[in-house]
Protein backbone atom coordinates (compact mmCIF):
# COMPACT_ATOMS: atom_id res chain seq x y z
CA UNK A 1 0.00 0.00 0.00
CA UNK A 2 1.29 3.69 -0.81
CA UNK A 3 1.15 6.35 1.94
CA UNK A 4 -0.54 9.31 0.42
CA UNK A 5 1.27 12.21 -0.41
CA UNK A 6 0.99 14.41 2.74
CA UNK A 7 -1.12 17.05 1.70
CA UNK A 8 1.86 20.00 2.69
CA UNK A 9 4.05 18.65 0.29
CA UNK A 10 1.18 18.55 -2.57
CA UNK A 11 0.19 22.32 -1.81
CA UNK A 12 4.35 23.17 -1.72
CA UNK A 13 4.65 21.22 -5.26
CA UNK A 14 1.64 22.70 -6.64
CA UNK A 15 2.27 26.14 -5.77
CA UNK A 16 6.12 25.79 -7.39
CA UNK A 17 5.07 24.91 -10.38
CA UNK A 18 2.60 27.60 -10.49
CA UNK A 19 5.48 29.50 -9.62
CA UNK A 20 7.85 28.40 -12.26
CA UNK A 21 4.95 28.73 -14.78
CA UNK A 22 4.18 31.95 -14.29
CA UNK A 23 8.02 32.93 -14.23
CA UNK A 24 8.23 31.82 -17.72
CA UNK A 25 5.44 33.28 -19.23
CA UNK A 26 6.77 36.13 -17.35
CA UNK A 27 10.20 36.40 -18.75
CA UNK A 28 9.21 35.41 -22.16
CA UNK A 29 7.07 38.43 -22.17
CA UNK A 30 9.67 40.23 -20.98
CA UNK A 31 11.79 39.54 -23.89
CA UNK A 32 8.76 40.01 -26.67
CA UNK A 33 8.46 43.67 -25.07
CA UNK A 34 11.78 44.37 -25.93
CA UNK A 35 11.82 43.01 -29.43
CA UNK A 36 10.82 45.97 -32.16
CA UNK A 37 11.54 48.74 -34.32
CA UNK A 38 13.09 49.77 -30.76
CA UNK A 39 14.49 47.75 -29.00
CA UNK A 40 14.16 48.10 -25.27
CA UNK A 41 16.02 46.06 -22.35
CA UNK A 42 14.74 43.82 -20.29
CA UNK A 43 16.10 45.74 -17.38
CA UNK A 44 14.14 48.39 -18.43
CA UNK A 45 10.85 46.46 -18.97
CA UNK A 46 11.06 45.34 -15.72
CA UNK A 47 12.25 48.90 -14.01
CA UNK A 48 9.40 50.09 -15.52
CA UNK A 49 7.02 47.61 -13.69
CA UNK A 50 7.93 48.31 -10.36
CA UNK A 51 7.93 51.48 -11.36
CA UNK A 52 4.36 51.66 -12.19
CA UNK A 53 3.76 49.53 -9.30
CA UNK A 54 5.43 52.11 -6.95
CA UNK A 55 7.97 50.02 -5.88
CA UNK A 56 10.78 51.86 -7.27
CA UNK A 57 11.37 55.73 -8.95
CA UNK A 58 14.14 54.95 -11.11
CA UNK A 59 14.28 57.27 -14.01
CA UNK A 60 13.52 55.97 -17.72
CA UNK A 61 13.25 57.10 -21.38
CA UNK A 62 9.61 59.04 -21.83
CA UNK A 63 9.70 56.64 -25.13
CA UNK A 64 10.81 53.65 -23.59
CA UNK A 65 7.67 53.85 -20.73
CA UNK A 66 5.67 55.07 -23.82
CA UNK A 67 6.41 52.23 -25.69
CA UNK A 68 6.27 49.69 -23.15
CA UNK A 69 2.81 50.75 -21.65
CA UNK A 70 1.04 51.71 -24.94
CA UNK A 71 2.00 49.32 -27.29
CA UNK A 72 4.01 46.55 -26.34
CA UNK A 73 2.91 45.13 -22.85
CA UNK A 74 -0.89 45.18 -23.35
CA UNK A 75 0.16 43.09 -26.98
CA UNK A 76 2.23 40.43 -25.09
CA UNK A 77 -0.20 40.00 -22.82
CA UNK A 78 -3.10 39.65 -25.01
CA UNK A 79 -0.80 37.17 -26.56
CA UNK A 80 -0.39 35.29 -23.77
CA UNK A 81 -3.62 34.75 -22.85
CA UNK A 82 -4.82 33.95 -26.65
CA UNK A 83 -2.30 31.15 -27.00
CA UNK A 84 -3.29 29.67 -23.53
CA UNK A 85 -6.91 30.03 -24.41
CA UNK A 86 -6.30 28.15 -27.75
CA UNK A 87 -4.32 25.26 -26.05
CA UNK A 88 -6.53 24.87 -23.40
CA UNK A 89 -9.67 24.75 -25.74
CA UNK A 90 -7.95 22.55 -28.21
CA UNK A 91 -7.12 19.86 -25.18
CA UNK A 92 -10.28 19.60 -24.54
CA UNK A 93 -11.50 19.11 -27.76
CA UNK A 94 -9.43 16.67 -28.41
CA UNK A 95 -10.57 14.80 -24.75
CA UNK A 96 -13.88 15.21 -25.13
CA UNK A 97 -14.04 14.23 -29.02
CA UNK A 98 -11.43 11.66 -28.44
CA UNK A 99 -9.88 12.72 -32.01
CA UNK A 100 -6.22 13.69 -31.96
CA UNK A 101 -6.86 15.66 -34.97
CA UNK A 102 -9.60 17.93 -32.75
CA UNK A 103 -8.77 21.48 -31.78
CA UNK A 104 -10.47 24.66 -31.11
CA UNK A 105 -11.62 25.33 -34.77
CA UNK A 106 -13.18 21.91 -35.26
CA UNK A 107 -16.73 23.20 -34.48
CA UNK A 108 -16.51 25.56 -37.28
CA UNK A 109 -15.46 28.70 -34.83
CA UNK A 110 -13.11 30.30 -37.53
CA UNK A 111 -15.44 29.66 -40.11
CA UNK A 112 -18.19 30.99 -38.17
CA UNK A 113 -16.23 34.31 -37.25
CA UNK A 114 -14.88 34.74 -40.72
CA UNK A 115 -18.17 35.20 -42.29
CA UNK A 116 -19.30 37.10 -39.76
CA UNK A 117 -16.48 39.63 -40.12
CA UNK A 118 -16.57 39.82 -43.86
CA UNK A 119 -20.57 40.47 -43.38
CA UNK A 120 -20.14 42.79 -41.50
CA UNK A 121 -17.54 44.64 -43.61
CA UNK A 122 -19.14 44.18 -46.60
CA UNK A 123 -22.98 45.23 -45.17
CA UNK A 124 -21.25 48.45 -43.28
CA UNK A 125 -22.72 47.89 -40.45
CA UNK A 126 -20.77 49.96 -38.32
CA UNK A 127 -17.21 50.99 -38.49
CA UNK A 128 -13.63 50.05 -37.33
CA UNK A 129 -12.19 47.01 -35.67
CA UNK A 130 -14.92 47.10 -33.02
CA UNK A 131 -17.70 45.95 -35.16
CA UNK A 132 -15.45 43.51 -36.47
CA UNK A 133 -15.12 41.87 -33.74
CA UNK A 134 -18.72 42.35 -32.75
CA UNK A 135 -19.84 40.60 -36.37
CA UNK A 136 -16.91 37.62 -35.99
CA UNK A 137 -17.95 36.83 -32.61
CA UNK A 138 -21.36 36.52 -33.71
CA UNK A 139 -20.39 34.63 -36.42
CA UNK A 140 -18.26 32.34 -34.40
CA UNK A 141 -20.84 31.93 -32.13
CA UNK A 142 -23.84 31.15 -34.83
CA UNK A 143 -21.85 28.52 -36.04
CA UNK A 144 -21.46 26.80 -32.61
CA UNK A 145 -25.15 26.95 -31.77
CA UNK A 146 -25.80 24.75 -35.50
CA UNK A 147 -23.78 22.51 -34.66
CA UNK A 148 -24.47 22.08 -31.31
CA UNK A 149 -28.16 21.69 -32.85
CA UNK A 150 -27.10 19.38 -35.52
CA UNK A 151 -25.42 17.13 -33.68
CA UNK A 152 -27.39 16.96 -30.54
CA UNK A 153 -30.37 16.43 -32.97
CA UNK A 154 -28.96 13.64 -34.18
CA UNK A 155 -28.15 12.20 -30.80
CA UNK A 156 -24.63 13.33 -30.12
CA UNK A 157 -21.44 11.22 -30.42
CA UNK A 158 -18.02 12.41 -30.78
CA UNK A 159 -18.17 11.89 -34.51
CA UNK A 160 -21.62 12.76 -35.66
CA UNK A 161 -20.23 16.00 -33.92
CA UNK A 162 -16.94 15.99 -35.80
CA UNK A 163 -19.02 15.50 -38.93
CA UNK A 164 -21.69 18.65 -37.63
CA UNK A 165 -18.60 20.64 -37.30
CA UNK A 166 -17.34 19.51 -40.78
CA UNK A 167 -20.61 20.86 -42.36
CA UNK A 168 -20.80 23.91 -40.54
CA UNK A 169 -17.16 24.71 -41.28
CA UNK A 170 -17.73 24.35 -44.94
CA UNK A 171 -21.28 25.95 -45.05
CA UNK A 172 -19.99 29.11 -43.38
CA UNK A 173 -16.80 28.79 -45.79
CA UNK A 174 -18.91 29.28 -48.81
CA UNK A 175 -20.85 31.77 -47.24
CA UNK A 176 -18.00 33.69 -46.69
CA UNK A 177 -16.71 33.10 -50.61
CA UNK A 178 -20.08 33.91 -51.70
CA UNK A 179 -20.49 37.62 -50.02
CA UNK A 180 -16.19 38.53 -50.91
CA UNK A 181 -17.12 37.21 -54.67
CA UNK A 182 -20.67 38.83 -55.37
CA UNK A 183 -19.88 42.03 -53.40
CA UNK A 184 -18.14 45.01 -55.25
CA UNK A 185 -15.49 45.21 -52.94
CA UNK A 186 -13.14 43.17 -53.28
CA UNK A 187 -10.20 44.84 -51.98
CA UNK A 188 -12.03 45.03 -48.63
CA UNK A 189 -12.82 41.76 -48.85
CA UNK A 190 -9.23 40.78 -48.90
CA UNK A 191 -8.24 43.15 -46.33
CA UNK A 192 -10.84 41.39 -43.92
CA UNK A 193 -9.57 37.46 -44.79
CA UNK A 194 -5.67 38.61 -44.14
CA UNK A 195 -7.12 40.43 -40.61
CA UNK A 196 -8.58 36.36 -40.20
CA UNK A 197 -5.06 35.04 -40.49
CA UNK A 198 -4.10 36.77 -37.14
CA UNK A 199 -2.24 39.39 -35.93
CA UNK A 200 -1.43 40.92 -32.56
CA UNK A 201 -1.33 44.46 -33.80
CA UNK A 202 -3.84 47.28 -32.61
CA UNK A 203 -5.07 45.25 -29.47
CA UNK A 204 -4.55 47.26 -26.44
CA UNK A 205 -5.79 47.19 -22.36
CA UNK A 206 -9.41 47.00 -23.35
CA UNK A 207 -8.72 43.68 -25.43
CA UNK A 208 -6.72 42.18 -22.90
CA UNK A 209 -8.85 42.79 -20.09
CA UNK A 210 -11.90 41.25 -22.26
CA UNK A 211 -9.35 38.36 -23.30
CA UNK A 212 -8.00 37.77 -19.94
CA UNK A 213 -11.41 37.80 -18.02
CA UNK A 214 -13.13 35.19 -20.59
CA UNK A 215 -9.97 33.03 -20.49
CA UNK A 216 -9.07 33.19 -16.86
CA UNK A 217 -12.43 32.36 -16.22
CA UNK A 218 -12.76 29.27 -18.63
CA UNK A 219 -9.06 27.90 -17.15
CA UNK A 220 -10.82 28.05 -13.94
CA UNK A 221 -14.11 26.02 -15.13
CA UNK A 222 -12.08 23.93 -17.26
CA UNK A 223 -10.01 22.63 -13.97
CA UNK A 224 -13.09 22.10 -12.10
CA UNK A 225 -14.41 19.76 -15.10
CA UNK A 226 -11.01 17.97 -15.01
CA UNK A 227 -11.56 15.01 -13.55
CA UNK A 228 -14.86 14.88 -15.79
CA UNK A 229 -12.40 14.90 -18.82
CA UNK A 230 -11.00 11.61 -17.57
CA UNK A 231 -13.90 10.01 -17.28
CA UNK A 232 -14.49 10.68 -20.76
CA UNK A 233 -11.24 8.82 -21.59
CA UNK A 234 -13.12 5.18 -22.82
CA UNK A 235 -16.24 7.16 -24.52
CA UNK A 236 -19.35 8.16 -23.69
CA UNK A 237 -20.85 5.22 -22.68
CA UNK A 238 -18.01 4.14 -20.10
CA UNK A 239 -18.32 7.75 -18.72
CA UNK A 240 -21.82 7.53 -18.40
CA UNK A 241 -21.18 3.97 -16.63
CA UNK A 242 -18.74 6.07 -14.22
CA UNK A 243 -22.20 8.78 -13.12
CA UNK A 244 -21.31 11.17 -15.44
CA UNK A 245 -24.28 13.00 -17.23
CA UNK A 246 -22.65 12.77 -20.63
CA UNK A 247 -25.05 14.61 -22.69
CA UNK A 248 -25.24 17.42 -20.24
CA UNK A 249 -20.99 18.01 -19.38
CA UNK A 250 -20.29 17.57 -23.20
CA UNK A 251 -22.22 20.74 -24.03
CA UNK A 252 -21.12 22.73 -21.33
CA UNK A 253 -17.76 22.24 -22.25
CA UNK A 254 -18.18 22.51 -26.06
CA UNK A 255 -20.20 25.61 -24.92
CA UNK A 256 -17.20 27.26 -22.87
CA UNK A 257 -14.17 26.18 -25.31
CA UNK A 258 -16.58 27.93 -28.00
CA UNK A 259 -16.68 31.05 -25.56
CA UNK A 260 -13.15 31.03 -25.35
CA UNK A 261 -12.21 30.47 -29.09
CA UNK A 262 -14.85 32.80 -30.55
CA UNK A 263 -13.76 35.67 -28.20
CA UNK A 264 -9.99 35.28 -28.72
CA UNK A 265 -10.72 34.72 -33.08
CA UNK A 266 -12.88 37.57 -33.01
CA UNK A 267 -9.79 39.74 -31.17
CA UNK A 268 -7.33 38.01 -33.06
CA UNK A 269 -8.17 36.51 -35.99
CA UNK A 270 -7.95 32.73 -36.20
CA UNK A 271 -4.32 31.28 -35.33
CA UNK A 272 -3.94 27.56 -36.14
CA UNK A 273 -2.06 24.82 -35.05
CA UNK A 274 -1.55 26.29 -30.84
CA UNK A 275 -4.72 24.61 -29.86
CA UNK A 276 -3.67 21.29 -32.13
CA UNK A 277 0.01 20.68 -31.56
CA UNK A 278 0.82 22.20 -27.81
CA UNK A 279 -1.87 19.88 -26.11
CA UNK A 280 0.10 16.80 -28.22
CA UNK A 281 3.20 18.01 -26.98
CA UNK A 282 2.51 18.37 -23.67
CA UNK A 283 0.83 15.30 -23.21
CA UNK A 284 4.73 13.83 -23.87
CA UNK A 285 5.84 15.72 -21.08
CA UNK A 286 3.14 15.38 -18.12
CA UNK A 287 0.38 12.38 -19.46
CA UNK A 288 -3.03 12.60 -20.12
CA UNK A 289 -4.67 13.18 -17.11
CA UNK A 290 -6.49 16.51 -16.79
CA UNK A 291 -5.77 18.19 -13.92
CA UNK A 292 -2.42 18.45 -14.76
CA UNK A 293 -2.38 18.36 -18.42
CA UNK A 294 -5.18 21.50 -18.78
CA UNK A 295 -3.09 24.03 -16.60
CA UNK A 296 -0.06 22.83 -18.38
CA UNK A 297 -1.14 23.62 -21.73
CA UNK A 298 -2.43 27.07 -21.06
CA UNK A 299 1.28 27.61 -19.92
CA UNK A 300 2.75 26.15 -22.90
CA UNK A 301 0.27 27.76 -25.18
CA UNK A 302 1.06 31.31 -23.58
CA UNK A 303 4.63 30.74 -24.13
CA UNK A 304 4.67 29.52 -27.70
CA UNK A 305 2.20 31.99 -28.72
CA UNK A 306 4.29 35.01 -27.12
CA UNK A 307 7.30 33.43 -28.94
CA UNK A 308 5.81 32.78 -31.93
CA UNK A 309 4.29 36.66 -31.69
CA UNK A 310 8.22 37.45 -31.43
CA UNK A 311 9.35 35.47 -34.41
CA UNK A 312 6.37 37.32 -36.53
CA UNK A 313 8.42 40.36 -35.90
CA UNK A 314 11.37 39.23 -36.56
CA UNK A 315 11.79 36.76 -39.53
CA UNK A 316 11.64 39.51 -41.93
CA UNK A 317 13.16 42.63 -40.89
CA UNK A 318 10.83 45.88 -41.41
CA UNK A 319 7.79 43.55 -41.56
CA UNK A 320 4.87 41.77 -39.14
CA UNK A 321 4.03 38.54 -40.36
CA UNK A 322 0.62 37.43 -39.31
CA UNK A 323 1.33 34.73 -36.60
CA UNK A 324 -1.09 32.47 -37.95
CA UNK A 325 1.59 32.42 -40.47
CA UNK A 326 4.26 31.78 -37.84
CA UNK A 327 2.53 29.10 -35.80
CA UNK A 328 1.60 27.21 -38.82
CA UNK A 329 5.58 27.65 -40.67
CA UNK A 330 6.55 26.04 -36.96
CA UNK A 331 3.50 23.86 -36.07
CA UNK A 332 3.86 21.89 -39.16
CA UNK A 333 7.38 20.73 -38.47
CA UNK A 334 6.42 19.64 -35.04
CA UNK A 335 3.21 17.82 -36.04
CA UNK A 336 5.03 16.05 -38.43
CA UNK A 337 6.85 14.88 -35.01
CA UNK A 338 4.53 13.84 -33.42
CA UNK A 339 3.44 12.45 -36.50
CA UNK A 340 6.23 10.59 -36.80
CA UNK A 341 6.60 9.37 -33.11
CA UNK A 342 3.48 8.12 -33.37
CA UNK A 343 3.82 5.85 -36.51
CA UNK A 344 2.56 2.45 -36.34
CA UNK A 345 4.98 -0.45 -35.78
CA UNK A 346 6.01 -2.17 -38.95
CA UNK B 1 -34.71 -7.94 -4.97
CA UNK B 2 -31.87 -6.61 -6.32
CA UNK B 3 -32.19 -5.96 -9.81
CA UNK B 4 -35.67 -5.86 -11.72
CA UNK B 5 -37.01 -5.23 -14.71
CA UNK B 6 -40.95 -5.13 -16.00
CA UNK B 7 -41.95 -5.48 -18.97
CA UNK B 8 -39.16 -3.50 -20.54
CA UNK B 9 -39.35 -2.48 -24.29
CA UNK B 10 -36.09 -0.91 -26.43
CA UNK B 11 -36.28 -0.04 -30.10
CA UNK B 12 -34.45 0.87 -32.77
CA UNK B 13 -37.04 2.78 -35.42
CA UNK B 14 -39.78 0.56 -35.24
CA UNK B 15 -37.72 -2.57 -34.69
CA UNK B 16 -37.44 -4.06 -30.69
CA UNK B 17 -34.25 -5.18 -29.54
CA UNK B 18 -35.58 -5.53 -26.11
CA UNK B 19 -38.84 -6.48 -26.33
CA UNK B 20 -41.11 -6.74 -22.93
CA UNK B 21 -38.42 -8.61 -20.83
CA UNK B 22 -38.72 -9.07 -17.14
CA UNK B 23 -36.14 -10.96 -14.48
CA UNK B 24 -36.21 -10.39 -10.70
CA UNK B 25 -32.37 -11.15 -9.52
CA UNK B 26 -31.67 -11.82 -5.57
CA UNK B 27 -29.22 -10.01 -3.86
CA UNK B 28 -25.71 -11.62 -4.57
CA UNK B 29 -27.08 -13.98 -7.49
CA UNK B 30 -24.64 -14.66 -10.60
CA UNK B 31 -26.64 -14.49 -13.46
CA UNK B 32 -25.83 -15.41 -17.19
CA UNK B 33 -27.55 -13.87 -20.19
CA UNK B 34 -27.24 -16.27 -23.12
CA UNK B 35 -28.50 -15.89 -26.13
CA UNK B 36 -27.30 -16.14 -29.87
CA UNK B 37 -25.57 -12.63 -31.62
CA UNK B 38 -28.30 -10.20 -31.88
CA UNK B 39 -30.72 -11.51 -29.67
CA UNK B 40 -30.89 -8.22 -27.00
CA UNK B 41 -28.47 -9.21 -24.47
CA UNK B 42 -26.01 -6.00 -24.59
CA UNK B 43 -29.07 -3.65 -25.03
CA UNK B 44 -30.70 -5.70 -22.03
CA UNK B 45 -27.44 -4.74 -19.91
CA UNK B 46 -27.60 -0.99 -20.88
CA UNK B 47 -31.34 -0.94 -20.03
CA UNK B 48 -30.03 -2.26 -16.78
CA UNK B 49 -27.23 -0.21 -16.31
CA UNK B 50 -29.40 2.71 -17.01
CA UNK B 51 -27.26 4.06 -19.86
CA UNK B 52 -30.41 3.49 -22.28
CA UNK B 53 -33.68 4.78 -21.11
CA UNK B 54 -36.51 1.98 -22.09
CA UNK B 55 -39.30 3.13 -24.44
CA UNK B 56 -41.51 0.58 -22.35
CA UNK B 57 -41.29 -0.58 -18.62
CA UNK B 58 -40.09 0.07 -15.27
CA UNK B 59 -36.77 -0.80 -14.02
CA UNK B 60 -35.33 -0.92 -10.35
CA UNK B 61 -32.31 -1.35 -8.76
CA UNK B 62 -31.91 -1.96 -4.50
CA UNK B 63 -35.66 -0.26 -4.92
CA UNK B 64 -34.34 2.76 -6.61
CA UNK B 65 -36.27 3.39 -10.15
CA UNK B 66 -33.74 4.07 -12.95
CA UNK B 67 -35.82 6.60 -14.65
CA UNK B 68 -36.00 8.60 -11.66
CA UNK B 69 -32.48 8.44 -10.43
CA UNK B 70 -29.54 10.37 -10.93
CA UNK B 71 -26.64 8.95 -12.84
CA UNK B 72 -24.03 9.47 -10.17
CA UNK B 73 -26.02 7.29 -7.70
CA UNK B 74 -26.51 4.79 -9.89
CA UNK B 75 -22.70 4.38 -10.48
CA UNK B 76 -22.45 4.65 -7.15
CA UNK B 77 -23.94 0.94 -7.01
CA UNK B 78 -23.91 -0.41 -10.72
CA UNK B 79 -20.56 -1.12 -12.60
CA UNK B 80 -20.69 -2.11 -16.26
CA UNK B 81 -18.01 -3.50 -18.15
CA UNK B 82 -18.16 -2.85 -21.77
CA UNK B 83 -17.34 -5.66 -24.57
CA UNK B 84 -14.91 -3.09 -26.74
CA UNK B 85 -13.58 -0.10 -24.79
CA UNK B 86 -10.67 1.38 -25.86
CA UNK B 87 -8.74 4.34 -25.41
CA UNK B 88 -6.30 6.89 -27.48
CA UNK B 89 -4.82 8.62 -24.14
CA UNK B 90 -1.49 6.78 -23.03
CA UNK B 91 -3.19 6.17 -19.33
CA UNK B 92 -1.15 4.30 -16.73
CA UNK B 93 -3.43 0.85 -15.81
CA UNK B 94 -3.30 2.52 -11.98
CA UNK B 95 -5.12 5.89 -13.62
CA UNK B 96 -7.76 3.57 -15.51
CA UNK B 97 -8.56 1.33 -12.60
CA UNK B 98 -8.60 4.77 -10.04
CA UNK B 99 -11.39 6.04 -12.90
CA UNK B 100 -13.51 3.73 -10.82
CA UNK B 101 -13.61 5.67 -7.85
CA UNK B 102 -15.22 8.78 -9.96
CA UNK B 103 -18.73 8.34 -9.17
CA UNK B 104 -17.83 8.56 -4.81
CA UNK B 105 -15.77 11.65 -4.81
CA UNK B 106 -17.46 15.11 -5.05
CA UNK B 107 -16.25 18.34 -7.46
CA UNK B 108 -13.17 19.18 -4.67
CA UNK B 109 -12.72 16.30 -2.52
CA UNK B 110 -9.43 14.49 -2.71
CA UNK B 111 -8.05 11.09 -2.89
CA UNK B 112 -9.57 9.30 0.04
CA UNK B 113 -7.74 6.37 2.00
CA UNK B 114 -11.59 4.41 1.47
CA UNK B 115 -10.62 5.31 -2.40
CA UNK B 116 -7.16 3.87 -2.27
CA UNK B 117 -8.29 1.00 -0.33
CA UNK B 118 -10.58 0.39 -3.21
CA UNK B 119 -8.24 0.61 -6.17
CA UNK B 120 -5.65 -1.96 -4.00
CA UNK B 121 -8.50 -4.23 -3.42
CA UNK B 122 -9.34 -4.15 -7.07
CA UNK B 123 -6.07 -4.64 -8.45
CA UNK B 124 -5.48 -7.83 -5.93
CA UNK B 125 -8.38 -9.12 -6.73
CA UNK B 126 -7.48 -9.21 -10.64
CA UNK B 127 -3.89 -10.16 -10.33
CA UNK B 128 -2.61 -6.80 -11.99
CA UNK B 129 -1.44 -5.13 -9.04
CA UNK B 130 2.13 -5.77 -10.41
CA UNK B 131 1.58 -3.83 -14.27
CA UNK B 132 0.10 -0.69 -11.87
CA UNK B 133 2.38 1.90 -14.16
CA UNK B 134 2.12 -0.42 -17.23
CA UNK B 135 0.83 2.14 -20.14
CA UNK B 136 -2.49 0.92 -21.29
CA UNK B 137 -1.55 0.78 -24.98
CA UNK B 138 1.21 -2.20 -24.01
CA UNK B 139 -1.37 -4.04 -22.73
CA UNK B 140 -2.63 -7.45 -23.92
CA UNK B 141 -6.38 -7.97 -24.94
CA UNK B 142 -6.69 -10.11 -21.94
CA UNK B 143 -4.88 -6.92 -19.60
CA UNK B 144 -7.03 -4.75 -20.45
CA UNK B 145 -10.38 -6.41 -20.10
CA UNK B 146 -8.38 -7.32 -16.46
CA UNK B 147 -7.99 -3.68 -15.93
CA UNK B 148 -11.96 -2.95 -17.46
CA UNK B 149 -12.77 -5.89 -14.46
CA UNK B 150 -10.11 -4.01 -12.05
CA UNK B 151 -11.85 -0.43 -12.44
CA UNK B 152 -15.26 -1.66 -12.48
CA UNK B 153 -14.72 -3.28 -8.73
CA UNK B 154 -12.80 -0.10 -7.64
CA UNK B 155 -16.45 1.17 -8.17
CA UNK B 156 -17.06 -1.34 -5.07
CA UNK B 157 -20.51 -1.89 -6.52
CA UNK B 158 -23.51 -4.20 -4.99
CA UNK B 159 -24.44 -5.03 -8.69
CA UNK B 160 -21.62 -5.98 -11.62
CA UNK B 161 -22.99 -6.07 -15.46
CA UNK B 162 -20.52 -7.79 -17.56
CA UNK B 163 -20.51 -7.62 -21.20
CA UNK B 164 -18.82 -11.17 -22.82
CA UNK B 165 -15.98 -10.00 -20.39
CA UNK B 166 -14.27 -13.58 -21.39
CA UNK B 167 -13.97 -12.58 -24.99
CA UNK B 168 -10.25 -11.78 -25.63
CA UNK B 169 -8.96 -13.78 -22.48
CA UNK B 170 -7.12 -17.11 -22.82
CA UNK B 171 -9.08 -20.24 -21.09
CA UNK B 172 -6.81 -19.55 -17.97
CA UNK B 173 -8.00 -16.32 -17.52
CA UNK B 174 -11.92 -17.00 -18.89
CA UNK B 175 -12.01 -19.34 -15.77
CA UNK B 176 -10.36 -17.11 -13.14
CA UNK B 177 -12.52 -14.58 -14.22
CA UNK B 178 -15.60 -15.99 -13.91
CA UNK B 179 -14.79 -17.72 -10.74
CA UNK B 180 -13.73 -14.49 -9.45
CA UNK B 181 -16.81 -12.71 -10.39
CA UNK B 182 -19.07 -15.63 -9.51
CA UNK B 183 -17.74 -15.64 -6.18
CA UNK B 184 -17.77 -11.94 -5.23
CA UNK B 185 -20.54 -10.54 -3.05
CA UNK B 186 -22.62 -8.86 -5.35
CA UNK B 187 -24.92 -9.10 -7.94
CA UNK B 188 -24.05 -9.60 -11.13
CA UNK B 189 -25.38 -10.41 -14.62
CA UNK B 190 -23.00 -11.71 -17.47
CA UNK B 191 -23.59 -12.42 -20.70
CA UNK B 192 -21.71 -15.33 -22.09
CA UNK B 193 -21.61 -17.55 -25.14
CA UNK B 194 -19.61 -20.57 -23.72
CA UNK B 195 -22.71 -22.25 -22.35
CA UNK B 196 -20.16 -25.04 -20.22
CA UNK B 197 -19.10 -21.48 -18.65
CA UNK B 198 -22.61 -20.54 -17.97
CA UNK B 199 -23.85 -24.02 -16.73
CA UNK B 200 -20.29 -24.04 -14.15
CA UNK B 201 -20.39 -20.63 -12.89
CA UNK B 202 -23.89 -18.95 -13.12
CA UNK B 203 -26.74 -19.78 -10.18
CA UNK B 204 -29.28 -18.71 -13.02
CA UNK B 205 -29.60 -18.23 -16.98
CA UNK B 206 -31.87 -16.40 -19.07
CA UNK B 207 -31.86 -17.40 -22.62
CA UNK B 208 -32.85 -14.70 -24.96
CA UNK B 209 -33.79 -14.84 -28.46
CA UNK B 210 -34.87 -11.49 -30.62
CA UNK B 211 -35.35 -9.22 -27.74
CA UNK B 212 -37.47 -11.56 -25.63
CA UNK B 213 -36.75 -14.45 -22.84
CA UNK B 214 -37.19 -17.19 -24.72
CA UNK B 215 -36.53 -19.30 -21.08
CA UNK B 216 -35.04 -18.94 -17.43
CA UNK B 217 -34.03 -20.93 -14.63
CA UNK B 218 -31.61 -22.57 -12.89
CA UNK B 219 -28.86 -24.38 -15.47
CA UNK B 220 -30.36 -27.60 -15.03
CA UNK B 221 -33.58 -26.43 -16.03
CA UNK B 222 -32.72 -24.33 -19.00
CA UNK B 223 -29.81 -26.50 -20.93
CA UNK B 224 -31.77 -28.72 -22.64
CA UNK B 225 -31.16 -30.36 -25.78
CA UNK B 226 -34.39 -28.91 -27.44
CA UNK B 227 -33.29 -25.89 -26.23
CA UNK B 228 -29.91 -25.52 -28.09
CA UNK B 229 -31.42 -26.78 -31.05
CA UNK B 230 -34.04 -24.55 -30.79
CA UNK B 231 -32.83 -21.28 -30.18
CA UNK B 232 -28.60 -21.94 -30.96
CA UNK B 233 -29.38 -24.47 -34.03
CA UNK B 234 -26.72 -26.66 -33.04
CA UNK B 235 -27.37 -30.65 -32.25
CA UNK B 236 -26.20 -31.16 -28.54
CA UNK B 237 -25.84 -34.18 -26.01
CA UNK B 238 -26.18 -32.22 -22.11
CA UNK B 239 -25.28 -34.62 -19.08
CA UNK B 240 -24.19 -33.63 -15.51
CA UNK B 241 -20.10 -33.41 -16.04
CA UNK B 242 -18.29 -36.70 -14.34
CA UNK B 243 -15.49 -34.09 -12.98
CA UNK B 244 -17.80 -31.64 -11.12
CA UNK B 245 -21.07 -31.40 -10.23
CA UNK B 246 -22.57 -28.89 -13.04
CA UNK B 247 -23.69 -30.16 -16.68
CA UNK B 248 -21.38 -30.41 -19.53
CA UNK B 249 -22.79 -29.40 -23.13
CA UNK B 250 -21.26 -31.85 -26.13
CA UNK B 251 -21.73 -30.13 -29.42
CA UNK B 252 -22.12 -33.11 -31.74
CA UNK B 253 -19.95 -32.69 -35.33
Amino acid sequence: MIPARSAVWRVGLVAAAVLVSLSMVALVIGFSVGVGDLPIPLSTTFSALTNRLGWTAIELEPIHEAVIWDYRLSRSLVAAFCGAGLALSGAIMQSLLRNPLAEPYVLGISAGASTGAVAIFILGVGTGAVSLSVGAFAGAFGAFLFVALLSNGTRGGADRTILAGVAASQLFNAATSYIVTTSGNAQQARDVMFWLLGSFGGVRWPELALVASVIGFGLVACLIYARNLDAFAFGDEAAAALGLNVGKVRLQLFALTALMTATIVSMVGSIGFVGLVVPHAVRFFIGPLHIRLLPASSVAGAVFMVLADIASRLLVPGQTLPVGVVTALVGVPFFSAILYRFRSPS
Amino acid sequence: MSVSAEGVTWRIGRRAIVDGVSIDVRPGETLGLLGPNGSGKTSLLRLLAGLRQPHAGRITIGGMDLRTTERRVIAKRVAFVEQHAATNASLKVIDVVKLGRFPHRSLFSGWSIDDQNAVEAALEKTGIAGMRDALWQTLSGGEKQRVHIARALAQTPMELFLDEPTNHLDVHHQISLLRLVSELPVTSIIALHDLNHAAMFCDRLIVMKAGKIATAGSPEEVLTENLLREVFSVEARIEPSRHHARLHVHYLL
